[in-house]
Formats: structure tokens, sequence, C-alpha cells
């Protein structure tokens, strides 16, 4: 265990040296919500109309992201303050730590609007008892206890950017169906802040990695890799676990895929999987992302609904986007 | 003669795409709007290509970096604009590459692509393939 420390510098947010610390804490502190204002509660008739099984899944779903998000801001992001560089850095890990204690929050409190306390009691039970769920949890804290920072850094952009999306998909499942459309506002809350959360981390990562040395870098890159390996193949099982009874656990695997490539990338890493693998069912790309679907792609010239402005005459001087 | 001018933030994520692309050894330039007030402004005078990334974190207004508007402010740099390639990341929702439609409708030019991160190998193969392509039919109609 690292000693108390003995003195602390006061921080000073005039004087940056990482631009990229004030960015990322406005943005963070821009994004700032509570469960609260989203009125899950008009979930209620929705939820009712669902079948038993579709409960149980939900639940189970839940209880894993709040199992998750629960390490990340008691253990994970606090983890990383040690290493920090910059007191700024510190600052936006308390930032994330605590928001991450918010998302653990938020599902509890879509449980205590929808279900019954027995049905919680019994699916925090089930988190207990599944073994793929637990794994994931030993391997990321298994890290975060290690003394090694640039390991730390990597399995916790995997945690922010990879682990949750197996849960992550079931409320775009439902949203795509236009069942618990509130709920799964809360979860699009959580999904922007881990997308900050494991850019940010993954960003400070390749910053510590630049001074490593290129036997390190090497290693580093090897091990990378190798633990994205392990707890995509513990994800995969997790994943039939959870989805097998109603037969969406393909499905489900390309949304994995194509966010371990996703997390891979915000380490500065290239995507390990081919984007034939990765080709996520339309209606979950266009419950994540309203336009994400839209056709873009203005070299193909096929059906391209690219924009085009209008002709519309603007003065330099009022160049104002 | 084209290029392609790009932001890429101390990340580095654009930057590592635009590398990827290999543009260079297709005869297309590569050009990087700078980071810093401080450091010496870009000065295009052939057609380019955008290729920028999303700021903002779902906020609209905050979308295009602050470098890109200094960059496109300069109307000798703006009227060689072609197109515009944007850069973001699903999980903003509707913010997802929101950059991209609005330098695009504020400049006329088709928003050509658009890539999460720093992109697949899928999207270099694209894009290069695309954008080499496009810049000789454009030579071809300015003789």
């Amino acid at each position: 265990m690292t000693a108390l420390i003995d003195r602390v510098t006061a921080i000073n947010w005039n004087r940056l040296d990482d631009e990229k610390d004030l960015e990322v804490w406005d943005r963070l502190t821009g994004n700032f919500w509570l469960p609260e204002k989203v009125p899950v509660s008009n979930d209620i008739p929705d939820w009712r109309a669902m079948s038993e099984a579709e409960h149980t899944l939900t639940m189970r779903v839940f209880t894993g992201l709040t199992l998750l998000d629960t390490i990340q801001g008691t253990v994970g992001a606090v983890s990383l303050i040690p290493d920090a560089l910059t007191p700024h850095e510190e600052a936006v890990y308390t930032n994330i730590a605590f928001m991450e204690s918010v998302h653990a929050k938020s599902y509890s409190s879509i449980f205590s609007t929808l279900c019954s306390s027995e049905q919680i009691d019994e699916a925090f039970s089930w988190s207990e008892r599944n073994e793929h769920l637990q794994r994931k949890a030993q391997i990321v804290l298994d890290y975060y206890e290690g003394d090694d920072p640039l390991k730390r850094k990597v399995a916790s952009t995997l945690l922010e950017s990879f682990l949750f999306y197996s849960g992550f998909y079931l409320p775009m499942y439902f949203a795509s169906h236009a069942k618990l459309t509130n709920t799964a506002d809360v979860i699009r809350l959580i999904i922007r802040d881990e997308a900050v959360h494991g850019y940010y981390i993954g960003y400070k990562y390749q910053r510590g990695l630049a001074l490593a040395t290129d036997q390190k870098r090497a290693e580093m890159e090897d091990y990378t890799y190798a633990l994205l390996d392990e707890l995509y193949a513990n994800e995969v099982l997790y994943t039939h676990s959870l989805y097998d009874p109603v037969g969406l656990s393909g499905d489900v695997e390309k949304f994995l895929r194509y966010n371990a490539n996703k997390a891979l990338m915000n380490l500065g890493y290239p995507a390990l999987f081919p984007s034939e693998a990765c080709d996520v069912n339309p209606a979950i790309l266009a419950a994540l992302s309203p336009n994400a679907d839209e056709n873009h792609d203005f070299f193909s010239g096929s059906g391209s609904s690219y924009v085009m402005g209008k002709a519309e005459e603007t003065d330099d001087d009022d160049w104002d986007f | 003669m084209a290029a392609v001018v790009y932001f890429s933030s101390a990340s580095n994520s654009t930057a590592r795409f635009v590398e990827h692309c290999a543009f260079e050894d297709a005869g297309i330039h590569t050009a990087r709007i700078p980071l810093r007030p401080a450091d010496k402004p870009l000065h295009i005078d052939e057609p380019f290509v955008l290729i920028c990334p999303t700021y903002g974190g779902g906020e609209a207004t905050k979308a295009v970096p602050v470098q890109v508007k200094r960059f496109l402010n300069d109307p000798a740099n703006r009227q060689w604009i072609r197109g515009v390639i944007a850069a973001g990341n699903t999980n903003f929702g509707t913010a997802y590459a929101a950059a991209g439609p609005i330098i695009a409708r504020k400049c006329h030019v088709p928003l050509m692509y658009r890539f999460e991160l720093m992109g697949t190998s899928a999207d270099v193969r694209a894009v290069r393939k695309g954008l080499i392509e496009f810049f000789r039919t454009q030579s071809q109609d300015q003789p």
C-alpha cells in the first residue's frame, strides 16, 4: 500500500500541464445528470406488459451493470488517482469515480420504480452466483490491485469501453421495439459518460506509454490484446448465460466485437475484429445513435443521402458556426 | 494538386487515421491545422477535403473544434474546401460526428464520410480509395 502522503499542493487550474485535463473536466461537468430527472415511472405500463423471462433478463443485466459501476466507482477510477501525472488529472478521476457511483445508483432507481423487492433480491443473488460475471469482476480487480499503472489504465479502459456493452445491448434492444424508452434514456446518459471516461483514460495511457521504453511498449501491446482476448472469451460465455433463453446471443456478440474495437482505438491500437464480424443490427445502432445508419458514403455513390448545404450567402465577418 | 487538411488534438486519433490512409503515396498532400493559437496558422492554396473530429461530448454548439473554425474563417482557405469527412463516436447519440453536417452546411460542400475514433481498416480503405478517385475526377473537370 502507498503511504498516506504528507503534503498536498493546492490545485491551480490556471496553470495546466496538459490542456486535455481541463477540456475533459469541462465536458464531464457539462454532461452532469441525475437519474431522478428522467421519468422512468412512465415505463411502468410497458414493464407490466412484458413477460417474466424479459423481467428476469432485464434485472440480471442491470445487476451485472451495477456490479461493474460499483467496481469502477469505488476501486477502478480511485486506483488511477495515485498514478496521475498532474493534479488536474487527479481531479478528473474523482469526477469519473463519482459519476460511476451515480450510474450504479441509477440501476437501483430503475429497480425501485419497476420491480418488487423479491425480484430485486433474486437478481442480486443471481449476480453473486453467475461465474462469468464474477470472473469478469475478478479479472479487472486483480489489475486494479496490481502495481503497474499502465496495466491499470488498460483494464480500466476495457471496462469503460467494452465490458459494459453486453449489458447496454438490452435497453437499446427494448428501445428499438418502443419498450422501456425512459429507462433507455437513462442508459444513453450512462453510455455518453462512458465514452468520455474511456477516451480520457485511454488518452492518459498513451501519454504514459510515450515515456516508456520500446521493450515496455511492445510488452504493453501484447498484454492489451491478451487481456482483451481473455475478457472477450468470458463475455461470450456471459452473453450466452443471459441471452440464450431469448435467442439474442448472436446479435449481442456482434455488438461486443464492435465495442471491443472501439476500446482498442481508445487505447491507440488498431481494431481487432474485421468489419464483417461487427455488423451490428441497424435497429440497435439507431437506438444508440438515431442518425448513425444514414448513408454518408459519398464515394460509393449509391443512394447517397449525404448532406450538401443549400446555397446561402454568408458574410465572412459573420462566420459563426 | 490536391490536399487533405485535418485537425487532431493531443489524442492524435484523427492524425492516426490520416497516417493510415497514406495519402502522400498517392500524390495527395496532407496538412495539419495547428493546435495552439501561438502556432503559425495554416494557409492552403489548392483544393482540399477536410477531415475533422467532433468535440463537445454531445453539445452541438461545441462540435467543431475552435482551431478548425479559425482555419475556415479565413476566406483564402475556405475557397478551396471541396468536402468534409467527420470523426465521432456513436455513444454521443444524435451528436455522432456532428461536426460533419455543420461544416458541410456552412461551406456548401458534401459530407463525404463518417468514421468512429481512429477508424477501422475498412474506413481507411474506403476513404483512401474514395479521395484518390474524387481528386482525379476534380482535376479532369478543371483543366
